[in-house]
């Protein structure tokens, strides 16, 4: 039976270390609203939402009752847009509409976020999927709760870098839109190379056309969970050292199970996957940086944090994927800027580049993310950093993201402030040297040679 | 049958498991066991309860405990044993 010890083990990380489920995420099919008429499609998509999800945000309150975990965030990922749009939409406007109805939807169903407003590009542009993205900037200004995510590249097919050229321009733009928020559109827009489809952590999530009509997908948290565990093994063995992460890593993912089993359950949804991150929030304790700090570093991004943060991505996954029948997602620790305390304070005390975070980015779960930038920084430039972080994602056969903010008006010795959850970031400097011939050319980069395995 | 986890945290006071096992009676909540100590001052209580018969629904029973907590001066908090065994059993 359950002793006193243990309980108080469970309850001390749920008060005291940040333990809670970061998300819910139900992810939906938006394949049989397909229409030739965009108001039609419009009509569907906010029917299907608001039928499938209507009972999400209540249910994952119950189940936050029930066993006194926070469930901080109740999410929908659909169907990528683009796909869904296809047949509809002759301008990016069109692409517009529908992103008005998902946003009404969202609000409906009272959910945090929707993710999904997506082009699946890894090797070409459709006419569709290029109007999709040029609607990015004007979809996401006029939106509140939508997300959206371009897959550029894979390992499979290389990188579309007509497509990188293009979402320079458009991350700018979208910056541009919202300029008077410190450009937090481009908070809710990310690129990436190996997307997966059943990933619920926004702004990448989207549901995947492998994926059945509903699922249920969680992503867990507690980076103050393995901080505070690691904090009574000071100066131990690596050996100890790992096994006490894994340990941890495993009693988090259990709870992540726990609740993806009851939601599926309750919302009679199929479970997909838990995704096992670490996802830090700018809340004291709940930060990522630190538990390198706690690994032996003065600040993250000192020399040792790659190897720190490899051993500490690695520890997680053991420790995860025994805790859970599904594992998927990105699964991994998260490297955000704005979003983890410690991220900052290494930021402000010079100890963390963003060229050390894109080394960062080889050993962890995705890449550049929530890094605010100047907001003068050309869009050429931009490509060139997202090509960089492709590369990194089709080499080494992991999914990468690049989530950078240029804000307006701003250059670095200022801040940005976002709000909530996505929390503030100091501005980093960004090589200025010029990439333009590089981008500007024209095509694809092939697919390395390890890909072919056929 | 499933068992939901009743602890009690908080300064030590006269009344407190009177006050609490009180309530459960009176919503026909059996108590299955109990185990508590007091660490410098301080109240420790775990109680494993049968909420089957239970005369309200169990987010009822939650709040209504953790007011009657409130106004002894200690934290009540009631959740199901799943999360526990989930965590601590393989």
């Amino acid at each position: 039976m359950i002793n006193m010890f243990e309980v108080k083990e469970t309850n001390e990380m749920i008060e005291k270390e940040n333990l809670d489920v970061r998300t819910i995420t139900l992810g939906i099919s938006l394949l049989d609203c397909i229409d030739g008429d965009v108001n039609k499609v419009c009509e569907n998509i906010y029917n299907k939402i608001t039928e499938k999800a209507k009972d999400l945000v209540k249910v994952g309150e119950d189940i936050s009752h029930e066993y006194a975990i926070p469930i901080v965030n109740k999410r929908i990922s659909v169907t990528p847009i683009a796909l869904v749009g296809g047949a509809c939409c002759k301008t990016s406007k069109d692409f517009v509409k529908i992103a008005k109805a998902l946003d009404k939807a969202a609000k409906a169903v009272g959910i945090n976020f929707l993710g999904g407003y997506s082009a699946l590009v890894s090797k070409g542009m459709t006419k569709a999927d290029e109007l999709l993205i040029r609607s990015i900037p004007e979809a996401l200004s006029q939106t509140g709760l939508i997300c959206s995510s371009v897959n550029l590249g894979s390992t499979k097919t290389g990188i579309n870098m007509d497509a990188v050229r293009l979402m320079g321009e458009v991350i700018k733009e979208t910056a541009e839109r919202t300029k008077e928020k410190d450009s937090i559109g481009c908070a809710k827009l990310v690129v990436f190379c190996n997307a997966p489809d059943d990933n619920p952590f926004m702004a990448g999530a989207f549901h995947g056309v492998t994926e059945a009509d509903a699922i249920i997908n969680i992503g867990v948290s507690g980076p103050g969970v393995v901080k505070y565990a690691l904090e009574k093994v000071r100066g131990e063995s690596f050996e100890v050292l790992c096994e006490t992460i894994k340990k941890t890593a495993f009693k988090v993912t259990r709870v992540g199970q726990l609740v993806a089993r009851e939601a599926s359950k309750k919302l009679n949804v199929p479970f997909g996957i838990v995704d096992l991150s670490l996802a830090p929030t700018p809340a004291i304790g709940d930060s990522v940086a630190d538990i390198l700090c706690e690994i032996g570093l003065e600040h993250a991004g000192a020399p040792g944090t790659t190897a720190a943060l490899a051993l500490l991505n690695d520890q997680v996954k053991k420790g995860g994927v025994m805790a859970s029948s599904y594992v998927g997602g990105l699964s991994g620790a998260f490297i955000p800027v704005s979003e983890d305390q410690g991220m900052i304070n290494a930021v402000n005390a010079g100890a963390l580049t963003l060229e050390k975070l894109e080394a960062m980015t080889c050993v962890c779960s995705v890449g550049l993310d929530m890094i605010a930038i100047p907001g003068d920084t050309k869009a050429t430039t931009i490509s060139g950093i997202i090509a960089d972080e492709m590369a990194i994602g089709m080499v080494n056969q992991k999914t990468t993201a690049v989530r950078l903010i240029p804000v307006i008006g701003k250059k670095v010795g200022d801040s940005a402030e976002f709000g909530g959850l996505l929390g503030y970031a100091p501005i980093m400097p960004v090589n200025e040297f010029s990439c333009d011939d590089f981008i500007n050319r024209k095509g694809r980069i092939p697919a390395p040679i390890h890909s072919f395995k056929n | 049958m499933k068992k939901t986890i009743i602890t009690v945290v908080g300064k030590d006071t006269v009344g407190i498991i009177a006050k609490t096992c009180t309530y459960l009676a009176d919503n026909n909540i059996n108590i299955l066991d109990i185990s508590q100590t007091i660490v410098k001052d301080y109240f420790n209580m775990m109680m494993i309860a049968d909420f089957s018969k239970a005369s309200k629904k169990f987010g009822a029973v939650s709040k209504e405990l953790e007011e009657l907590g409130e106004s002894i001066g200690v934290i009540i908090k009631c959740q199901q044993e799943d999360i526990f065994n989930s965590m601590h059993r393989i």
